[in-house]
């Protein structure tokens, strides 16, 4: 399993400077997300879709990260119709409540449509450029170098703990629904608690020895370009178009 | 032009990622003044932890956040299915403040590599998570120092944290649409194996630190 996988690719959204797509995709999901008329959330996910276009992801991917993504929904769809108070509608032997469904639909319809703009805005950068995009937004330098910290250390620490995984795995070692098996992840997580302590402090202090006084320098440091402020025009517009559709219907 | 490449550390990690994921609600369904009071009260308390956290100790709280994150890659069997530890129970004890910083990271990471969660509502996700976590930073962690108390301690905070975790999401979901209370009930009744497995996992984990690397859980007398 890759992490970025939509981050690889040479559309027009993969060109686009970061800090437009941030807010873009802040404005968009901000919208969309406190719609309450189908039409509204109808056209964010014609909005997403058609972001998705201009990305020029494989489809497939994307398809199989809407399927796990929608566990949750699924869960609503399981519960909510049961359970939402309203007119009935009767199935057989079970009652069904009409504005559990109507909420359930809408509910579906804006998430897949906010994914959708997540996947072609957001994951188009690596978090390296998101990183230094927030940065370039003014958010705080310390949040913006844990993220880029965190981000570089994911896939050390998590080499460490496959080693021990499978240290422990070459010893006959079995998950099951037992005590043995809680205590043994216990220790395998805590041996990786106090490697990453370790590497904590090695790490920190060559960082002091080369001179670190908190700040990244970026290579390629973006600069926003006519493109960029013209994608930013769109989307805005897209924005206030979204919000007038709403208004108008509620 | 500017062709991206993968750095070297990004390596194949071998984790189905096919398994129900729990302490996420989706972008989309609540409501307003959640979202608006989750981001404030989200903001507020990452300011306080990165205003308590120095240049120097930025490395180790992203390290450990990177650790967290791994944690929440772990599966661990339950009967038929399995459970991902969430350990913010253990975080809150590790890092205190910094945990809201901290989760908030983890829970911007795991939205871009996997689309959990989302941005608008990133401020009612973090909140969950980090406030059980601090409460376990000034609830359990006295306990931690007294050898006696230690492994119902680990316990109770790994149990605690996942509940209180569950019940803040249940109470956001609740108080968006009182048409969620039902769908509420399940989501706390349904964490319940999660909160005892993870009141065991921490339990061991905090035993096994308290012996390897005391320094970790900042105990005052060592045992």
């Amino acid at each position: 399993m890759i992490f970025e996988i939509f981050s690889q690719g040479n559309s027009l959204l993969h060109r686009t400077d970061t800090r437009v797509k941030i807010v873009g995709a802040m404005a968009l999901t901000l919208v969309i997300a406190l719609c309450q008329s189908y039409y509204t959330g109808l056209a964010g996910l014609l909005t997403g879709l058609s972001l998705l276009l201009v990305s020029r992801l494989k489809w497939r991917q994307v398809l199989m990260r809407l399927v796990v993504v929608n566990s949750f929904i699924a869960f609503l769809w399981l519960t909510l119709p049961l359970t939402y108070p309203g007119d009935t509608i009767g199935l057989g032997p079970i009652n069904l409540s009409r504005q559990g469904i109507e909420l359930v639909t809408l509910i579906t319809i804006k998430t897949n449509g906010i994914i959708l703009i997540f996947i072609s805005l957001l994951a188009t950068s690596t978090v390296a450029e998101l990183g230094h995009g927030l940065e370039g937004l003014r958010l705080p330098t310390k949040l913006c170098l844990l993220l880029l910290f965190s981000y570089r250390y994911i896939f050390v620490v998590s080499q460490e703990y496959q080693r021990l995984a499978r240290a422990a795995k070459l010893r006959c070692f079995r998950p099951g629904t037992n005590l043995h098996t809680y205590r043994t992840y216990g220790h395998l997580f805590g041996m990786t608690l106090v490697k990453s302590w370790n590497r904590a402090e090695r790490v920190g202090q060559g960082m002091l020895l080369r001179g670190f006084h908190g700040r990244f320098y970026s290579l390629d440091e973006q600069i926003m370009a006519k493109g960029d402020l013209i994608f930013l025009i769109i989307i805005l517009t897209t924005v206030i178009g979204l919000g007038g559709l709403e208004f108008l219907l509620t | 032009m500017n062709e991206k490449y993968f750095p070297p550390q990004i390596i194949r990690i071998e984790i189905s990622q096919h398994k129900v994921v729990y302490m996420h609600i989706s972008e989309g369904i609540l409501s307003v003044p959640i979202l608006i009071s989750g981001g404030a009260l989200t903001a507020a308390g990452t300011a306080i932890g990165l205003k308590k956290l120095d240049y120097d100790r930025i490395m180790g709280v992203a390290i450990l956040a990177a650790t967290f994150f791994v944690a929440s890659l772990i599966h661990v069997p339950l009967g038929p299915g399995s459970v991902h530890l969430v350990l913010n129970g253990l975080l809150g004890v590790v890092l205190g403040w910094a945990s809201f910083p901290a989760i908030l990271t983890a829970l911007l990471l795991q939205a871009i590599f996997f689309q959990y969660g989302g941005i608008v509502v990133l401020g009612v996700n973090t909140f969950n998570m980090a406030v059980p976590a601090l409460l376990c930073f000034y609830l359990v962690r006295p306990w931690l120092a007294r050898p006696k108390f230690r492994p119902l301690a680990g316990f109770v905070g790994g149990f605690l944290s996942v509940f209180l975790s569950s019940l803040l999401m249940a109470l956001a979901l609740a108080l968006s649409d009182s048409g969620f209370l039902a769908t509420a009930k399940i989501v706390v009744a349904a964490h319940l194996p999660v909160m005892i497995i993870e009141g065991f996992i921490t339990m061991f984990t905090v035993s096994f630190l308290a012996r390897v690397k005391p320094e970790i859980l900042q105990l005052e007398s060592r045992s």
